[in-house]
């Protein structure tokens, strides 16, 4: 069995739990084993950045060098601890930058969603599909920091991503074409200028079911939880219905997978899933 | 181009704590064309990037447009001559929180220190505690009292924070930080 480090970081704990059980239960059915980092501490995103830079990093390399005294991979499921650990490494590899702790640059950091559209990922996906999502229109919805900047994501193809389409396209599902894949939702301000997080949130749900999407997919749990928690003051704000669940890739994996407790996780969201899964016989 | 000497100490002060060569940016506005939030700011990006060539620094350091920006990187991507505006405004907002200018967003600068105040005592961000936290440094309490109340009930509010045993060097972190502030 293959294991790998885990660190869920802080919302997975909170308002972003169904994304940490959707992740250790398809990774279970992967046959994955995820060590949880003992004693991890808030990455600082995303305010040690706005704050000072040697904070940032400090608060990222401390979770770093535990990662780094075992020689495996830290799978790293939120985008926002993603960057600023992304961003820890290049300051310590290409900058000689010193932290506090013992850390080299020498751990490799992978998104969750990047881990999971690895091609023998992919492949053993397609073989253990029970469900395909047959009929299930998803707009993929990346965001900023899942592949910006691409000197630190890697991603080539950062303006029309494509990886979640093909890992959508992998569970049965239909991918619709959208131009919105990597617009910014404002997750950042979403405590202090509501204001200027409807407009992008409103842009973002429009645009979805102007391409006739039956729900958006994302990875990243400021997204998710921007989108699902605040669309129904987005509703009363523009009179529209949207309507539109947002889900986290790793539960259309657990459904097309066949995970007994998807039900669990789809009954945490706000804006309810059930009723456009089970319309399409997926549940 | 017009660099006296409180000019060009701006502008090299920035140029140094970013290590990014904003001197290049020939204003094809191509920033400020893709930023999502641009018609929130007071000062678009690119103008930011001008003012700062002409030393203009109590315009830049007391703007919205430092705080708004929502660090998305659409900018540094696109910037024809690789400047990373995104790392600039990072270098903008620390040399705000050090000057003698007024912040020209009240609550941002407000909620990122909730946010570290969060850190520094718990190790990590408990979301109900940094909410309540900003909320009493904004006195703000009714504010998203019914999604509050809603989330709860989907279980996605955790009541209590989660121990950890780090708490020495986080303690240490955050100890080299406030001695260290730059002045």
């Amino acid at each position: 069995m293959k294991e790998i480090s885990y660190y869920p970081g802080c919302s997975l704990h909170g308002t972003a739990r169904e994304y940490d059980d959707s992740i250790r239960g398809v990774l279970s059915l992967l046959d994955i084993q995820a060590r949880e980092l003992e004693d991890w501490t808030c990455c600082g995103a995303s305010s040690a950045h706005c704050t000072d830079e040697d904070l940032a990093v400090d608060l990222a390399a401390r979770n770093l060098a535990i990662a780094e005294k075992s020689n495996r991979e830290l799978l790293v499921p939120c985008v926002a601890c993603y960057s600023r650990f992304k961003v820890a490494e290049n300051e310590v590899k290409e900058h000689s930058k010193k932290s506090r702790f013992s850390y080299h640059g020498n751990v490799p950091i992978r998104y969750s969603l990047d881990f999971f559209c690895d091609e023998p990922i992919l492949d053993e996906v397609k073989k253990k599909r029970v469900k395909p999502l047959t009929g299930l229109k998803v707009v993929c919805y990346y965001g900023c920091l899942t592949v910006r900047p691409p000197k630190l994501t890697g991603i080539r193809e950062y303006e029309n991503p494509q990886h979640m389409d093909r890992l959508m396209e992998a569970l049965g599902a239909e991918p619709v074409q959208w131009s919105y894949k990597t617009d910014c939702c404002g997750a950042s301000l979403v405590m202090t200028r509501t204001d200027i997080v409807r407009k992008l949130g409103e842009r973002l749900l429009s645009m979805a079911k102007e391409a006739e999407a039956d729900c958006l997919v994302t990875g990243c749990p400021m997204c998710q939880a921007n989108l699902d928690m605040r669309q129904e003051e987005f509703e009363k704000e523009t009179g529209e219905k949207y309507d539109l669940p947002i889900l986290y890739f790793t539960e259309l994996m657990g459904l097309a997978l066949g995970h007994k407790d998807v039900k669990k996780w789809l009954g945490r969201h706000l804006t309810d899933p059930v009723k456009v899964l089970s319309s399409k016989g997926l549940i | 181009m017009d660099l006296n000497q409180k000019g060009s100490s701006f502008l090299s002060e920035v140029v140094q704590a970013s290590g990014e060569t904003l001197q290049a940016c020939y204003q094809c506005q191509k920033c400020s064309a893709g930023c999502p939030v641009a018609f929130a700011m007071d000062i678009l990006p690119n103008q930011v990037l001008r003012h700062i060539q002409y030393g203009h620094r109590e315009k830049v350091l007391s703007s919205k447009t430092i705080w708004i920006c929502a660090s998305c990187y659409s900018c540094s991507v696109r910037c024809p001559n690789n400047i990373d505006i995104a790392k600039i405004m990072d270098t903008l907002r620390t040399l705000a929180l050090h000057s003698e200018f007024k912040p020209g967003e009240k609550d941002i600068p407000i909620f990122h220190s909730a946010f570290l105040d969060t850190i520094k005592s718990k190790g990590r961000i408990h979301e109900l505690s940094l909410i309540l936290q900003f909320k009493s440094k904004t006195r703000d309490f009714f504010k998203d009292a019914a999604l509050g109340l809603k989330m709860y009930r989907k279980g996605k509010i955790k009541l209590l924070p989660s121990k950890f045993s780090g708490g020495k060097e986080i303690k240490e972190i955050f100890n080299a930080f406030e001695k260290g502030a730059r002045t």
